[in-house]
């Protein structure tokens, strides 16, 4: 299978996968009575044709793109980290924290901190999982699932009982101060002199995001500790000859995913909801799976599968608000997603295979 | 407490094991040879969302126990699909699937009966009904056991008492058949069993078929035992549960029997019961949620007995 160029392999498989998925649901669509071009016209002039639709769209893919590098690293090492759900929820809890037990003048010195908070959060409740893999060979795909639940059940214990302000029935944080509250892109591109919309809850945290991407991108193919992550998840024989630790490689890799999907809460908690509900993350954590496999675990990859995924949920909502067609349709889209571009990929590149070779032998 | 309360906390656990106990076997099954399934979930839900809509439209609970099952087993060759023909990751193949089954449940219910996801309430013959086993109206005056025979064994819907009948039949399949022996031969070392001239994809074709056949019944038995029609996410974590109450039980068909009741009391328990005070200190409802998933975590660890997974578990098989 080593014989196709890596650039079939990084993005016309992915791409093909893409484009075999939002096929299957154009005939979904079509089954249940409705007619998908239409759908797809709503959905791009919900998402993209105005800058309210931006506002949200790019709100959307923050998240994902912290989710979806969140999986990317870990993936990087061969694990897979289904936790993002659970880390980016408890990362929401180092967000309130932050945001509720210090008084802050400014929002700058409020994200930074805000930001070590969710990302610490995030990463101590990889840890847990990550141990266990490392010292114990729990396999990660069963205890981050169980941490998931657990971390729902912790949420909701603390926000019924202890967090929740005296005399209101909503089991949610108090309404973080004004001070921490982000500006929305609409004020940053004011400064610029750039009309967008208020409406749309996109913030600075996109550009933390971006950053984040960087950040990942160097990590991983720019420093040594990247080095040894990839050569961990190429071949862990090759890697312990070479005196890489498996232990401290699953914990790192698997820390930093925590973190990353942990700080996915500057833009939900902090940036839009401005306090901590139930249910926060919506399922963004999940969505990380199908942004990772989409983007080939390469941090331009993991950016360009978020934003696809932020224009698809922007226009779910706009085609559930405007027609028959449930929001749930991007939860199809999603699996599809995920089952082309990750468990039936082998399907999409062996006709691929196949042709190239003949392509090859037919020139020689 | 009270006995009778206690009757009536254990007659829950019993409606809340059953669907645990039909998924956790499922998952037993699959895993067993050597097809991680973390899609037990999914299944469940496609199952519980066509045997609703079927005994809705047909007024059958039959017809809906065979459409389910149709749906389930659909689902499960896909899965199949995915890990066995085409060697791919079992684990994301069960994520795509619990989130295709979430989504595409609704995306129908929707179009067809547009009550937002849901079906219409069923009633009649488009449920299961209650079975009242022999004289359980003449002893139920009988102290004692009167009440256990009356209310907490009578009174349960047939797949619930099917349910308890296949724990027996999976272990004589898995430990006293041919096939249940190749099953687990398969799970173990799937080179050995293509060696000794035994189709591994035919095998693993077979256990997964009989994965979805199970998670079929555990997902009719949702919507039309437990509950009178499909809500939208009616699964709501059980195959999870399930999937925890297996390793729990460390892929043993017994243990899956006390694993999935346990886990049924304790639903049963929060569901009876807001907070519990023992002694003063109160034991918050949550706590009785995640005691399942902690309980699995603390096994995987090793804390208590080493659970280790069928050895093969996972790997794609490629023929040499």
């Amino acid at each position: 299978m080593e014989t196709l160029p890596k650039w079939i392999d990084m993005i016309v498989i992915p791409l093909l996968g893409v484009l075999i998925s939002l096929l299957v649901s154009a005939v979904i669509i079509l089954l249940i009575g409705e007619n998908p071009i239409d759908a797809l016209n709503l959905m791009i002039t919900g998402a993209l044709g105005s800058t309210y639709g931006w506002g949200y769209t790019l709100y959307y893919a923050t998240n994902f793109i912290f989710t979806g590098l969140a999986v990317s690293v870990a993936f990087h090492a061969r694990m897979f980290n289904i936790g993002g759900e659970g880390q980016a929820a408890i990362g929401g809890l180092g967000v309130a924290v932050v945001c509720l037990s210090f008084g802050w003048s400014h929002w700058v010195p409020a994200l930074l901190a805000a930001s070590v908070g969710a990302a610490v959060f995030g990463a101590l409740w990889a840890a847990i999982p990550a141990y266990l893999q490392a010292k114990h060979g729990s396999h990660i795909v069963i205890t981050t699932i169980m941490f998931n639940f657990i971390g729902a059940s912790i949420l909701n214990y603390l926000l019924v009982n202890v967090m929740r302000p005296e005399g209101s029935m909503d089991p949610a944080t108090a309404k973080f101060p004004e001070s921490t509250h982000l500006p929305t892109l609409h004020d940053i591109l004011d400064l610029f002199g750039i009309a967008f919309s208020k409406a749309g809850p996109a913030n600075v945290s996109f550009i933390i995001a971006l950053l984040a991407c960087i950040g990942v991108w160097l990590l991983i193919w720019h420093t040594r500790l990247g080095y040894q992550i990839r050569a961990y998840g190429y071949s862990e024989s090759a890697a312990v000859y070479a005196g890489i630790k498996p232990f401290k490689i699953i914990m790192v890799s698997m820390l930093i995913s925590g973190a990353l999907a942990g700080m996915m809460a500057t833009n939900n908690v902090m940036g839009e909801a401005e306090r901590l509900v139930m249910n926060s993350t919506e399922g963004a954590g999940f969505i990380g799976i199908a942004v990772a496999l989409m983007g080939r675990s390469h941090p331009l990859g993991v950016l360009l599968a978020a934003l696809l995924f932020g224009f698809l949920y922007q226009g779910g909502a706009e085609l559930a608000m405007w027609t028959s067609i449930p929001r749930e349709l991007i939860v199809v889209i999603q699996a599809l997603v995920i089952l082309f571009t990750g468990a039936l990929e082998n399907m999409v590149r062996m006709p691929l295979n196949w042709l190239w070779l003949k392509a090859r032998t037919g020139k020689n | 407490m009270e006995f009778l309360i206690i009757i009536q906390v254990l007659d829950s656990t019993i409606r809340l094991a059953v669907p645990l106990l039909l998924c956790s076997l499922a998952g037993l099954f699959s895993e067993r040879a050597g097809i991680f399934d973390i899609g037990l979930e999914g299944k469940m839900l496609a199952a519980a969302f066509f045997a609703a809509a079927t005994a809705a439209v047909t007024g059958s609970v039959w017809l809906g126990l065979l459409f389910g099952v149709s749906a389930s087993m659909l689902f499960s060759l896909l899965h199949g699909l995915a890990s066995i023909t085409f060697r791919g990751n079992q684990l994301i193949s069960g994520v795509a699937i619990n989130f295709l089954a979430a989504g595409i449940t609704v995306l129908i219910g929707q179009s067809w009966f547009k009550l937002g996801g849901r079906t219409p309430s069923l009633s009649g013959n488009a449920r299961f009904n209650e079975l009242t086993l022999p004289f359980a109206d003449k002893v139920s005056d009988v102290p004692i056991i009167g009440p256990i025979y009356s209310e907490l064994l009578s009174g349960h819907t047939a797949l619930a008492y099917l349910s308890i009948l296949l724990v027996p039949l999976s272990w004589y399949v898995l430990y006293r058949t041919r096939f249940g022996l190749r099953l687990r031969a398969v799970g173990e070392n799937p080179a050995a069993v293509d060696t000794a001239g035994i189709s591994v994809i035919k095998l693993r074709y077979s256990a997964i078929i009989i994965c979805g056949l199970l998670c079929g019944l555990a997902g009719a038995y949702l919507s039309t035992g437990l509950a009178a029609g499909f809500v939208k996410d009616m699964s709501a974590g059980r195959g999870f549960i399930a999937l925890a109450a297996l390793i729990f039980a460390k892929w043993r068909p017994w243990h899956i029997l006390t694993a999935t009741f346990l886990f049924g009391l304790l639903e049963a328990i929060s569901n009876r019961f807001q907070n519990i005070d023992i002694f003063g200190f109160i034991l918050p409802i949550q706590l009785m949620q995640a005691l399942p998933y902690v309980l699995t975590v603390v096994i995987l660890a090793g804390f208590v007995g080493k659970a280790i997974p069928p050895l093969a578990g996972g790997v794609p098989y490629t023929k040499e």
